[in-house]
C-alpha cells in the first residue's frame, strides 16, 4: 500500500472518528468535559487553519519573522481585550445571537439590510478563505503522491482540479452531516464542538512532532540548528514596520469578526468565565504552534532541493528524512486544520445567508406561506444545507479563477481584511451609542466596496485583459482611480494600501452616516442595550407595541422551533412566574422573552419581523416614545455624576405618584361607599314602603298578615336606624374625633359584656361557646363601650356566618409580652382566600356572606377603634373557620399578675 | 291560563311583599334567591315574565340576563329589572344588554304591577 492509499484511508477513518464523536456528544446529552473551559479554548483554535499549519512556514521562508504578526493579533485581543470579548459575550448570550450578521443587525436597530450587507461581506471574504483549505488539503495529497524522489511540492501550488473538487465535494457532505444533522437547529452544535476540539489537539501535536523532528532529527540539537539560521537563507532582519503594525491589527481583528471565530468563541460559547480560562490558554497554544515554524522552515530550506515549496515542508521535511509516520501525522493535521475551519465557517456563514438573506426574502414573498401554515424549521434546514454547498462551491470557483499562485498565507490576508471590514461596525455597535442603522450600512458598504475593488477583484481578476487595463491606467483613464494606487498613494504593498482606503472609508461612512440622521427610536433602544449592556436592569428595556393571543404566539412559535420546545418555553415561563395556565400572560416582556428564543433560530431581524406579522404593529405609541425617551434618559445618567441627585428626583417622584394613586383611590372608595350606602339604604325602605302600600290598599287582609307584615315593616325600620347609626360611628370613629375619651380600662369588662350581649343569639343559634380568659386585672388605653362594641362585632360575626351544623366559638384571652391579646374563633366555613385581604373595608360583608343583615360596616368600625387603641386586629390564617385576633397594648405600670 | 312570574331578589322581605302583590293580581309566582337558582328555574319552570334583582349572590343580575339572552329559548322572555343603585349607567347597562324594564328601588307597588301587566301584555284589556 503506497503512502497515498495510506493517507486517504487516515483521512476517512479520521473524519469518521469525528463524525462518531462529535455523534456521541450529541446523543449522550453533553458529557461533562465537554462543558469545560479547556474544549472552549481548543475549539477558538480553529484560528489556525491549513494556512498556518502549512503556510506558516511558507511565511516563514519567505519573509521571516513577519508570519508571527498572524499569532500576535490574537494574542494581543486575548490578553488586553478580553473586557471587548465578555461585552460582546453578555450581550449576545442576553440576544441569542446567532452569528457576527446578527449581533450587528440586531444592534443597528434589528435591520435586515445590515444583516446582508455583513453576510454579503463575510461570504465574499470566506470565498478565498476556503479555497485556501481546498487547495491546501489537495496539494497535501498531492505531495504524498508525488514520486520519492521529488519532493519540491512545486507541483501542489497549483492543484490538480479533479482532486480538488472531489476534496470539495467530501468536504461539503462532511459539513452537512456535522453541522445541519439535527433539526434543532436553534440548539448549539456541540458536537462539532467537541470535534475540532479533537481536530485542535491533533494538529498541535502534529506541528510539535514534526517540529521536533526538525531540531533532533534534521538538525542535530538546538545548537545545530541556530548554527545553520546564521547561514540560512531566512530573512530574519527585524520586520518592524507600517505592515508589522498592519498585520498584528488585521489578524486581531480577525480573532472576533470572522464569522467562524465569532460562532466558537460567542455563540458556542458555554459560560462567560470560560473566557478566563482562554485569555491565557489560548495564547499559549498559539505560542506552541508559532515555536516550531521558524525550524521547520530553516532546516525546510536546508534539506530540501531548492526551489521547494516552502507552504509544503511540514510535509515534505518529513518524507525527506524517512519518516513516513510522522509525514502521516503532519497530513492529518493539516487535514485537521482544513476541515475544521471549512466545518465551522461553512455552519457559520450557512446560518447568516439563511436567516439574513433567505429567511427576509421569504417572509415577503407571498408564496412562501410562512406566516401562514409552513414548517419554518424543514425550510430553514433546507436553506442551510444549500448554503453550505454554494459557499463551497463559492471557494472551488475562487480556486479555479484566483490567483492560486500567491502563497497561502497572503490569500488569507485577503480573507482577514475583508473580515476586518465588520470591526468599524462592532466597535460602534459596542462603544458608542450615536451609531446608527445608516452609519453602519454607509461604512460596511463603503469599506466593502474599497476593499473588494482595491484587493479582492485584483486576485481574481489578475490575468483578464480588461482589468488589467483598470489596473494600469485607473478607470475610465482617471489614473487617480487605480486600484493599486487609489488617490495617488502608492505603496508598493497591495494589503496595506487596500487596509488603510477601506478601513478610512469605512469609519468615515460610520460617522458621516450615523451624524446625519437622527436614530429612529428602536435603534436607541438597542443602541442603549448594546454599550450599556453591564448596566443596571439594561436588559428590560424591550419595545413594543400592538397585541396578540398566546395562541396566535404558539402557533407562530412552534412552526419555528417545534410545538414540544414551543410548548416548554411557554409553560415555563407560566411556571417561573407564578401563573397557573399552561399559557402565559401576553405582555410586554413575554413577547419580548419569545423573540429573543426565536432569534436564536431565525436571528434578530427575522424574529422582529415575525413577531410584528402577529402582533401587528410597528409603529411605536406617544406613550412608548416617552418611555424610551425617559428609559435612555434614566441610563445616561447611571454614568454621570448626577446620579445620587436623579435618584432623589426619582424617589420624590415615585412618593408623589404614590400619593396621587392614593388619593384616586380614596376617591375611588368614596364613590364606592356612596353608592354602597344608597344601595343599603333603599332595600330597607323597599320593603317598608312595598308593606304600606299593602297594608294601605288592601282593607280585606287577614288579621294575621297585617301582623305579620306590621312586623317586617318595624324590623327594617330598626335596622334602617341601625344602618344610620353605623354609618356616623363610622364616620365619627375615622375623622378620630370621638366623644368619648381614652381612658385606661379593663377590656376584659367590655369582652365580658359582649358575651353577655351575645347570649341570646348564642341561644338561637344552639352555638357551643368555649372561654379561656385571662386572669386577674389589665388595663389598656381605651373607651369601654368601644372596646365592647368590637367584640360584639367579632362574635355576632362569628355566631351569623357559622354555617357549621354544630357551630363551636372559641374565645380566648392572654397576656403576650406587653399586649394583651383577644382571639376569637369559629368553626364555620371561613373567609374566602380573595376576600382575606379586603375584609376590613367597608361594606366588605360582599358576596359570599348572602342574605344577612348589616351594612357590612361593622368590621371596618372595629379595625378603626381597635387602631386608634394603639391595638391591631386582623384575620388570622386558619385551616377551617374563621379566627380574629384582637392585640392592645397595655398600659405598663398598672398590669397585675394575678389577682 | 294562569300567567307565571318568577322574581330573582335575595332579600326576603322583598319577596314577600312582591309575591303578595302579584298573586292578587292572578299571577302565579314562584321565586329564586340567587343568580345561579334564577337561572335553573327560568330553564326548568319557563315562567312568563322574570322580576330581576340586580345585586344577587353567585351570579349577578347582570349575568343572568346575559346568559338568558344569548339563549335561543330564553331569548324573548319579558325581564323587569330592579335595582337598588339607581345609578343612570346601570340603567343604561341593563338596556344594552336586552332589559324590557327597569325600575329603581324602592317602588310603588302600583308601578311594578302595571309593568308586569304591560310586559305580559295585559295592560290593553
Amino acid at each position: 500500500m503506497d503512502i497515498r492509499q495510506l493517507a486517504l484511508l487516515a483521512a476517512i477513518g479520521f473524519a469518521g472518528l469525528l463524525f462518531l464523536i462529535a455523534f456521541l456528544c450529541d446523543r449522550e446529552g453533553r458529557p461533562r468535559w465537554l462543558t469545560s473551559p479547556i474544549v472552549y479554548t481548543l475549539s477558538i483554535s480553529i484560528y489556525c487553519t491549513s494556512w498556518t499549519f502549512y503556510g506558516a512556514v511558507g511565511s516563514a521562508a519567505r519573509n521571516g519573522l513577519e508570519y508571527l504578526t498572524i499569532y500576535l493579533g490574537p494574542t494581543l485581543v486575548f490578553v488586553g481585550f478580553w473586557a471587548l470579548l465578555r461585552k460582546i459575550l453578555r450581550i449576545a448570550k442576553r440576544d441569542s445571537i446567532t452569528s457576527i450578521a446578527d449581533f450587528i443587525s440586531s444592534r443597528y436597530g434589528k435591520s435586515d439590510s445590515v444583516a446582508a450587507v455583513v453576510t454579503v461581506l463575510a461570504l465574499l471574504a470566506a470565498a478565498p478563505y476556503i479555497a485556501l483549505q481546498i487547495k491546501a488539503i489537495a496539494g497535501s495529497f498531492q505531495v504524498l503522491g508525488s514520486a520519492p524522489e521529488d519532493l519540491t511540492g512545486v507541483a501542489a501550488a497549483s492543484p490538480d482540479p479533479v482532486v480538488a473538487f472531489w476534496i470539495t465535494a467530501g468536504l461539503a457532505l462532511f459539513t452537512i452531516l456535522f453541522g445541519t444533522r439535527t433539526i434543532d437547529i436553534n440548539e448549539r452544535h456541540f458536537g462539532v464542538v467537541a470535534a475540532i476540539a479533537v481536530e485542535a489537539l491533533v494538529k498541535l501535536v502534529a506541528l510539535v512532532a514534526v517540529g521536533a523532528l526538525a531540531i533532533w532529527g534534521v538538525a542535530d540539537g538546538p545548537a545545530d540548528l541556530f548554527a545553520r539560521m546564521e547561514a540560512s537563507a531566512v530573512p530574519l532582519d527585524a520586520p518592524f514596520g507600517m505592515r508589522w503594525v498592519g498585520l498584528i491589527l488585521l489578524s486581531g481583528a480577525a480573532i472576533i469578526c470572522l464569522p467562524r471565530q465569532f460562532q466558537v468563541a460567542i455563540v458556542e460559547n458555554e459560560r462567560e468565565g470560560h473566557l478566563f480560562t482562554a485569555a491565557w490558554l489560548f495564547p499559549l497554544y498559539l505560542l506552541v504552534m508559532s515555536l516550531f515554524v521558524l525550524p521547520i522552515a530553516v532546516m525546510g530550506l536546508d534539506v530540501l532541493p531548492s526551489g521547494s515549496n516552502p507552504d509544503m515542508f511540514v510535509l515534505t521535511m518529513p518524507i525527506a528524512a524517512g519518516r513516513t509516520d510522522i509525514a502521516l501525522l503532519a497530513f492529518l493535521g493539516g487535514f485537521s486544520s482544513g476541515t475544521s475551519m471549512v466545518i465551522v465557517s461553512c455552519i457559520a456563514l450557512s446560518t447568516m445567508i439563511s436567516n439574513h438573506l433567505v429567511m427576509p426574502l421569504a417572509l415577503r414573498a407571498p408564496g412562501m406561506r410562512l406566516q401562514g401554515g409552513g414548517d419554518v424549521r424543514r425550510f430553514l434546514l433546507l436553506s442551510r444545507r444549500f448554503s453550505i454547498c454554494f459557499i463551497l462551491l463559492l471557494g472551488f470557483v475562487y480556486l479555479r479563477t484566483g490567483a492560486t499562485g500567491e502563497g497561502l498565507a497572503s490569500i488569507g490576508l485577503i480573507a482577514f481584511a475583508g473580515a476586518t471590514q465588520v470591526l468599524p461596525a462592532l466597535l460602534g455597535a459596542l462603544y458608542w451609542e450615536g451609531a446608527n442603522r445608516r452609519g453602519a450600512v454607509v461604512g460596511l458598504a463603503a469599506g466593502g466596496i474599497v476593499w473588494a475593488y482595491t484587493l479582492f477583484l485584483p486576485n481574481i481578476l489578475s490575468g483578464v485583459a480588461w482589468w488589467d487595463a483598470v489596473a494600469m491606467a485607473g478607470p475610465f483613464g482617471l489614473d487617480w482611480l487605480r486600484p493599486g494606487a487609489l488617490f495617488g498613494l502608492e505603496t508598493g504593498d497591495a494589503l496595506m494600501h487596500a487596509l488603510f482606503w477601506s478601513l478610512a472609508f469605512n469609519a468615515l461612512g460610520l460617522v458621516v452616516g450615523s451624524l446625519s440622521r437622527l436614530p429612529t427610536p428602536i435603534e436607541r433602544v438597542q443602541a442603549a442595550l448594546f454599550v450599556g449592556v453591564f448596566r443596571e436592569g439594561a436588559d428590560e428595556g424591550t419595545l413594543r407595541g400592538g397585541d396578540a393571543s398566546a395562541d396566535q404566539l404558539f402557533d407562530l412559535a412552534q412552526r419555528v422551533m417545534g410545538a414540544d420546545r414551543a410548548y416548554d418555553i411557554f409553560r415555563n415561563y407560566a411556571r417561573a412566574r407564578g401563573q397557573v395556565t399552561e399559557f402565559p400572560l401576553v405582555d410586554d416582556a413575554f413577547i419580548g422573552h419569545l423573540e429573543r428564543r426565536m432569534a436564536a433560530s431565525v436571528g434578530a431581524a427575522s424574529a422582529r419581523a415575525m413577531i410584528l406579522s402577529v402582533t401587528g404593529s410597528e409603529t411605536i405609541s406617544l406613550d412608548e416614545l416617552v418611555q424610551i425617551a425617559d428609559e435612555t434618559a434614566r441610563l445616561m445618567t447611571y454614568t454621570t455624576e448626577i446620579t445620587k441627585k436623579s435618584d432623589e428626583i426619582e424617589r420624590a417622584a415615585t412618593q408623589l405618584k404614590a400619593a396621587n394613586e392614593r388619593l384616586r383611590s380614596l376617591d375611588r372608595q368614596k364613590d364606592e361607599f356612596l353608592s354602597q350606602v344608597s344601595h343599603e339604604l333603599r332595600t330597607p325602605m323597599t320593603s317598608i314602603r312595598s308593606f304600606t302600600e299593602i297594608l294601605s290598599g288592601t282593607p280585606d287582609l287577614a288579621p294575621d298578615e297585617r301582623e305579620h307584615f306590621i312586623e317586617i315593616i318595624h324590623a327594617e325600620s330598626i335596622r334602617l336606624t341601625g344602618l344610620l347609626d353605623e354609618i356616623l360611628d363610622m364616620s365619627v370613629v375615622e375623622s378620630g374625633d370621638m366623644e368619648r375619651a381614652l381612658e385606661p380600662v379593663n377590656p376584659e369588662i367590655a369582652l365580658g359584656q359582649a358575651i353577655d350581649a351575645c347570649l341570646g343569639l348564642l341561644r338561637t343559634g344552639d352555638v357551643r361557646l368555649e372561654v379561656a380568659r385571662v386572669e386577674g386585672a389589665v388595663t389598656v388605653e381605651g373607651n369601654l363601650a368601644r372596646l365592647s362594641q368590637v367584640f360584639i362585632n367579632i362574635l355576632s360575626n362569628a355566631i351569623k356566618y357559622n354555617t357549621s351544623p354544630a357551630p363551636v366559638i372559641t374565645i380566648e384571652s392572654r397576656v403576650e409580652g406587653a399586649e394583651y391579646v383577644v382571639v376569637i374563633g369559629d368553626n364555620g366555613a371561613g373567609v374566602p382566600a380573595g376576600e382575606a385581604q379586603s375584609i376590613f373595608e367597608k361594606f366588605s360583608r360582599g358576596r359570599s356572606a348572602g342574605a344577612h343583615t348589616g351594612a357590612g360596616l361593622g368590621l371596618s368600625i372595629s379595625h378603626a377603634i381597635v387602631t386608634r387603641s394603639g391595638g391591631t386586629l386582623r384575620l388570622l390564617p386558619s385551616a377551617g373557620g374563621a379566627r380574629f385576633e384582637v392585640r392592645l397594648p397595655m398600659l405598663a405600670s398598672e398590669a397585675e399578675p394575678l389577682a | 291560563m294562569t300567567q307565571r312570574v318568577l322574581i330573582a331578589e335575595d332579600e326576603r322581605n322583598i319577596v314577600e311583599s312582591l309575591r303578595f302583590v302579584l298573586s292578587r293580581e292572578g299571577y302565579e309566582v314562584s321565586h329564586a334567591l340567587d343568580g345561579a337558582e334564577a337561572l335553573a328555574l327560568v330553564r326548568r319552570e319557563t315562567p312568563d315574565a322574570l322580576v330581576l334583582d340586580l345585586m344577587l349572590p353567585k351570579l349577578s343580575g347582570y349575568d343572568v340576563l346575559k346568559e338568558l339572552r344569548a339563549d335561543e329559548m330564553t331569548r324573548a322572555l319579558p325581564i323587569l329589572m330592579l335595582t337598588a343603585k339607581g345609578q343612570s349607567h346601570d340603567r343604561q347597562a341593563a338596556e344594552d344588554l336586552g332589559v324590557d324594564a327597569f325600575m329603581t328601588k324602592p317602588f310603588a307597588n302600583s308601578d311594578v304591577v302595571a309593568q308586569v301587566a304591560r310586559l305580559l301584555g295585559n295592560d290593553a284589556g
